[in-house]
């Protein structure tokens, strides 16, 4: 097969993974887009299969098979609330692409590479090996393996910088004097530290961003893979991806207030914390409401507007979220949802849940559509958000999260709060809506007590 | 024009173009989105392979296999679990029971 050939079908790829990138801007396209982007892999994949630089199949169908079977089982038995989970062990396996491929063409033509080249490399190893190993740890928090509170400690920040100064630094060495396989596996090891000490030091509810982060990284990494190898799709692909996680990084950032080089430098450890200090004052009781007064506030709602969290994927809460809002609905109410930027661990976490439990997605409002509406709405009814609910982050300057847009859910008449308990976790940023007198707050398992005040409420009939 | 700065052009102007394609996505649809990128990022496939099945040498073909592995397992994984994404998101008005 003639290298123009592969590179037609390269070009062609390249633009059918832009448009079927541009069909997700409406779920209604949303899959014919899916397809669009398989059949553009399809191209690329099969052209460089006939590539004349193939002399053997046998490890390639060896390594398609098992990933397949991978992918495959990964894709249909995962549920929707792991989805943070899968993306990033997903990034991982990207980045340890990445950074084998950059191994094996080092190790093959160390001495021989071109200062381009070796510069492209050198960055595909690093970024790919950063990407794996802060992926693995950014999996290993979300999944309860390693601590999910941020661990930090005084030097984080300096020994951070000259980590990956030193990383460049080695890199840099490299494009002069490329035979030096010591020094090159030593910038692996550094990458591979990077990634690590990168991640730890980041809280649970900064995962959105840096899950956003390592998303551009991937990508870069692919890119500088297309560099190394001369490679246009491979090139256009990584910027893609690359762009993707810049835009996510910015949406999340501006959800949060922080700026961006705030989270490019890694200064999201928040050693102050965004509120991972202990509560300010002393804690004011916060009462615990019975269901039967929720109950009995519910009933008589003519509208409710429910605010997922992180607590609603952790409970598995979405399939009763729904049964209790049909029930209302059914009653004559107006249920909505108000879905902010990073409420979960990742970006659009809450739309996939809510939309897994049959909830039309024009009833998902973002926080700019429907903020004004809390003043107008009976009952706001926050199913395990937290941070995405305080009032503070609007008039306290104290607040560690003074700025950040959050939710008016305080303006609705009556504030339902489903909260595992008084004291949860390590998100520790004392919430005067759980003290306003039109709040009710109901401890335990937010899908117990959802379910309990949907039996309730049926019972009670219309 | 050398190539290099041939490459960086493709690939400022695929930045480019997909950060303002990309930016018309919902918040909606941002998980979908990420994992599509991911499935997309698989194309690092396409290096893979050739590093896995030119023959080179041992450890080129092992590192190879091992990386063809990991960008297939995002390439069919990433796709499949995209579509499985896209088929909650139920139509207004048109409840799945």
């Amino acid at each position: 097969m003639s290298t123009s050939f592969t590179e037609i079908a390269y070009f062609v790829a390249s633009l059918l993974f832009i448009l079927g990138l541009r069909d997700l801007r409406s779920p209604e396209t949303g899959r014919r887009g899916v397809r669009l982007a398989e059949l553009a892999m399809l191209i690329a994949v099969s052209a460089t299969l006939l590539h004349n630089h193939l002399v053997r199949y046998d490890w390639i169908i060896a390594g398609v098979l098992v990933g397949s079977v991978i992918g495959v089982a990964m894709a249909l038995f995962i549920p929707m609330t792991k989805m943070p989970e899968r993306i990033a062990l997903s990034h991982s396996f990207g980045g340890l692409a990445a950074a084998l491929v950059g191994v094996a063409e080092y190790s093959r033509q160390s001495a021989t590479l071109g200062s381009g080249k070796m510069a492209a490399l050198g960055f595909e190893v690093m970024l790919g090996a950063v990407t794996f190993t802060g992926s693995l740890i950014a999996f290993g928090k979300l999944q309860g393996l390693v601590a999910e509170r941020p661990l930090t400690h005084r030097f984080q920040n300096p020994l951070n910088f000259i980590l990956i100064g030193a990383t460049v630094a080695a890199i840099g060495y490299l494009v002069l004097q490329p035979a030096q396989p010591a020094l090159f596996y030593g910038m692996l090891g550094m990458s591979f530290l990077s990634g690590i000490l990168l991640v730890l030091p980041i809280g649970g509810a900064d995962m959105p961003v840096v899950i956003s982060l390592l998303n551009s990284y991937a990508g870069l990494a692919a890119a500088a893979t297309g560099f190394a190898l001369s490679n246009s799709v491979l090139i256009v692909c990584g910027a893609l991806d690359g762009a993707s996680g810049f835009f996510l990084s910015i949406v999340m950032s501006k959800a949060m207030n922080r700026s961006f080089t705030n989270i490019l430098f890694g200064a999201f450890g928040r050693e102050n914390g965004n509120g991972r200090e202990p509560a300010r004052s002393a804690q004011k009781s916060l009462l615990g409401a019975t269901i039967g007064d929720a109950l009995v506030v519910l009933g008589n709602a003519r509208s409710v507007i429910v605010v997922p969290g992180f607590g609603m994927a952790a409970a598995h809460a979405q399939h009763a979220v729904r049964e209790l809002a049909d029930l209302l609905e059914q009653r004559g109410c107006v249920v909505k949802y108000a879905v902010h930027p990073v409420a979960g661990r990742m970006p659009g976490h809450m739309n996939v849940l809510l939309a897994e439990a049959n909830i039309p997605y024009d009833h998902l409002y973002d926080i700019d559509a429907i903020n004004f509406e809390f003043a107008g709405t009976d009952v706001a009814l926050v199913v395990g958000a937290n941070d995405v609910v305080n009032p503070a982050a609007k008039h306290d300057p104290q607040s560690p999260i003074y700025g950040m847009p959050v939710l008016n859910a305080e303006e609705a008449r009556t504030v339902i709060v489903l909260k595992r308990s008084m004291n949860p976790g390590f998100a520790k940023i004392e919430n005067e809506l759980f003290l306003r007198p039109n709040t009710m707050m109901l401890f335990g398992d937010a899908r117990t007590t959802l379910v309990e005040l949907a039996g309730r409420l049926r019972e009670a009939g219309t | 024009m050398s190539e290099w700065i041939f490459w960086l052009y493709i690939f400022a102007f695929a930045g480019l173009v997909g950060y303002l394609v990309i930016s018309g996505v919902p918040p909606l649809l941002h998980t979908p989105l990420m994992s599509t990128t991911n499935a997309i990022s698989g194309i690092s496939l396409v290096g893979s392979l050739v590093t896995a099945g030119a023959d080179y040498n041992l450890t080129s073909s092992l590192l190879g296999v091992v990386a063809v592995t990991c960008a297939t397992i995002n390439v069919v994984g990433g796709f499949l679990i995209t579509d499985r994404m896209l088929k909650l998101f139920s139509k207004p008005g048109d409840r799945r029971l």
